[in-house]
């Protein structure tokens, strides 16, 4: 019985020795995982420089990522970019790069009192985490050398813009010079705009008013400008025959710029008495309440023609069908591409796109618009050129040509 | 106004106030029942109001155009107001004009270059005056002068620049999905499919032709006739169908509008649909 008792306290022995002996070395390698095997490996060959082409306050930091990457360990998920303005910190998160990404642009505001704000000419010190799945495991990077930021003037991608504003520059002015110089400069004939005189003439024998829309544009956009050039030779024709204008405006410094515009042309015409202020008005800012007065007016005035030249949006169809319905004569002129189709349809005569600038320059006839769209033809034929030659370079696998003409921004 | 003015006035006054009351009763559970139901009904009112158009221009619909051109402009000038100059401007210029409008002050963000539009506001509005009206020329010379010209910049960037380059197509074919082998290739495997090599072809033939006439439709020196006129036709051949697809395309968009107004009728005013 003894030596059953002691063979089994030595079975026990052994068992609780092998089961220590066991454990023991289970914990040994829990330990090494934690310290070596879960954490990835630092990002190497970190550097930061200031973002090229920009007006500063932002820095571009590179690196090459993690070896465990991709590769080794396969669990870095993101690299967390830490910018801080002392080399001592605290260092601030600025954003994150997924992994396989070996780069981060650090765009801060210019604006002082925002958070996310820059300095200019300021030493800035990063640092970038490998960051696994579970964050608290991460291996961070050595501290960069300081780098600062600042602002260019030029922007060398943009060298294409440059060279395309010259030549045209030049081609206007060339042209320009030689319209004043008393050259003929010929202007093709535009139907839609060569109706017009013809529409102010019915107006007045109706006795009925013209009524002019300058559209929804604002009064810098290209499409009022060239509309403001139009109605001004309306509105010197109509106080020439003595018929009433009526301008419903929806931006109120369209307004104050076509009352100039309307009054420099009945000077013009010789009638400044007949001219009233009130002939250009403001509706409201609010697209379809606009719309919804326009009509009420086509309705009320029936106006013998209607103009529309400018910008339209969504109340084309709306404005060109109440006045087909009102049995006005009907031009217009837009260079919103999606709304040219309900002006072909409504209206009579319809200026499509550019023909709305070149109608500016034919009524005109002054030297500097009809420099400047003769400035445009040759650069449309330079459009033309450009576009053949660089077709058969694409096609023949000549990729420098093309690149030409990459603008980088 | 005639007798029968009066009698449909006074007709749609009375469908008015009952869809009115019967709205309230139905909304009788809710808190602002009553507001509800007056907002719902004006709501169709002046929707019907607005169609009443289609058949002639009429009091009704002279009614909601004064009302929504009214609000509309009250609105907009507000807006501008508030958000602009008390939003926007005076809080970084004066302390004491942000405290008078209830706005946190931002000194942080004073900069002189703030003024610069007040005074060209203020110049703005001499055009009240009789005398000095002329001043109001500077600030919409600066404006249209500024804007024409960053918006020529951005117009060759978009218009010219980047317009040449996207003509660069292949037209035997792209290298990687449609590599040209040879005609008896190209017709021994000819797929007609939409993604197939002979739409991929197509497609950049009508693109690069497409452009080269339309740019010459759009030249404005010389008389459109022989080569020159013939290529021009083909440029608004190709202008009126892409305008065709465009009208298709928008009127699918008001259509859309159309019945969101008409499911408002039925639905939510009367009830007719769940």
């Amino acid at each position: 019985m003894k030596h059953k008792l002691m063979i089994g306290v030595l079975f026990v022995l052994f068992g609780m020795s092998s089961l220590w002996a066991q454990t023991e070395p289970v914990e040994a390698d829990s330990a090494v995982v934690d310290s070596t095997e879960l954490y990835p490996a630092p990002v190497s060959h970190l550097r930061a420089t200031d973002k090229p082409n920009d007006h500063g306050h932002a820095i571009v930091v590179e690196w090459e990522t993690s070896a465990d990457d991709g590769g080794g360990k396969n669990n870095v998920v993101l690299y967390q970019v830490f910018r801080s303005m002392s080399f001592d910190g605290p260092f601030d998160s600025v954003g994150t790069a997924p992994a396989g990404e070996g780069r981060f642009e650090d765009i801060g505001s210019k604006d002082r009192s925002s958070s996310s704000f820059i300095p200019d000419d300021t030493d800035l010190f990063y640092q970038i985490d490998a960051v696994t799945a579970d964050p608290a495991i991460r291996t961070p990077s050595d501290i960069l050398d300081p780098v600062q930021s600042s602002g260019q003037w030029f922007n060398t991608g943009r060298v294409p813009v440059l060279v395309a504003v010259l030549i045209f520059g030049l081609l206007t002015g060339i042209f320009v010079t030689s319209a004043k110089r008393g050259r003929e400069l010929y202007v093709r004939p535009i139907g839609g705009i060569e109706a017009v005189d013809d529409a102010i003439g019915r107006a007045t024998e109706m006795g009925r008013p013209i009524l002019y829309v300058l559209g929804l544009g604002t009064a810098a956009d290209v499409a009022t400008i060239a509309s403001f050039t139009i109605l001004s030779r309306v509105a010197k024709r109509v106080a020439e025959y003595q018929t009433e204008l009526i301008v419903p405006t929806y931006d109120p410094i369209v307004m104050s710029v076509a009352q100039e515009v309307v009054k420099s042309s009945y000077f013009d015409a010789g009638r400044p008495e007949d001219y009233k202020e009130e002939c250009v008005f403001f509706v409201t800012q609010s697209q379809f309440a606009y719309v919804a007065a326009v009509n009420g007016i086509m309705l009320r005035e029936f106006p013998a023609t209607n103009v529309y030249m400018g910008k339209f949006y969504a109340e084309s169809l709306l404005l060109a069908e109440t006045g087909s319905l009102a049995g006005s004569i009907q031009i217009s002129g837009t260079d919103e591409i999606a709304q040219i189709p309900f002006f072909i349809v409504a209206c009579d005569y319809t200026l499509i796109g550019e023909e709305l600038y070149a109608a500016s320059a034919y009524l005109g006839r002054e030297p500097k618009l009809l420099g400047s769209l003769k400035a445009q033809d040759w650069a449309k034929a330079a459009v033309v050129v450009l576009a053949i030659v660089g077709l058969v370079a694409a096609n023949f696998g000549w990729l420098e040509f093309p690149t030409l003409f990459r603008v980088i921004d | 106004m005639n007798r029968s003015t009066y009698i449909v006035a006074a007709v749609v006054v009375l469908l008015f106030a009952l869809s009115w009351v019967l709205h309230t009763l139905a909304m009788s559970g809710e808190a602002d029942g009553v507001t509800r139901a007056f907002m719902v009904t004006m709501a169709a009112f002046l929707t019907l109001a607005i169609y009443s158009f289609l058949y002639k221009d009429n009091a009704f619909y002279k009614l909601a155009e004064h009302l929504y051109v009214g609000v509309s402009a009250a609105y907009w000038m507000c807006q501008g107001f508030w958000s602009t100059i008390v939003g926007n401007l005076i809080p970084r210029l004066s302390e004491g004009a942000s405290n008078f409008f209830q706005q946190p002050y931002q000194a942080s963000s004073w900069n002189v270059a703030y003024w610069i539009p007040v005074i060209l506001g203020i110049m703005l509005l001499m055009r009240l005056t009789k005398n000095y009206g002329w001043m109001s020329r500077w600030p919409l010379a600066l404006i249209v002068g500024t804007t024409a010209g960053l918006n020529f910049v951005r117009y060759l960037r978009s218009d010219f620049i980047v317009q040449v380059s996207s003509t660069f197509v292949p037209l035997l074919g792209d290298k990687e999905l449609h590599p040209w082998l040879g005609f008896g290739a190209f017709v021994s495997n000819l797929d007609l499919s939409a993604t197939g090599q002979l739409a991929a072809l197509a497609t950049n033939w009508v693109v690069f032709l497409g452009v080269i006439c339309g740019i010459v439709y759009f030249f404005f020196s010389k008389e459109h006739t022989g080569v020159f006129g013939r290529a021009s036709r083909v440029g608004i051949w190709i202008l009126m169908i892409t305008f065709g697809a465009s009208f298709g395309y928008t009127v699918m968009g008001r259509i859309s509008l159309l019945v969101g107004r008409i499911t408002f009728l039925f639905r939510d005013w009367l009830g007719l649909i769940s």
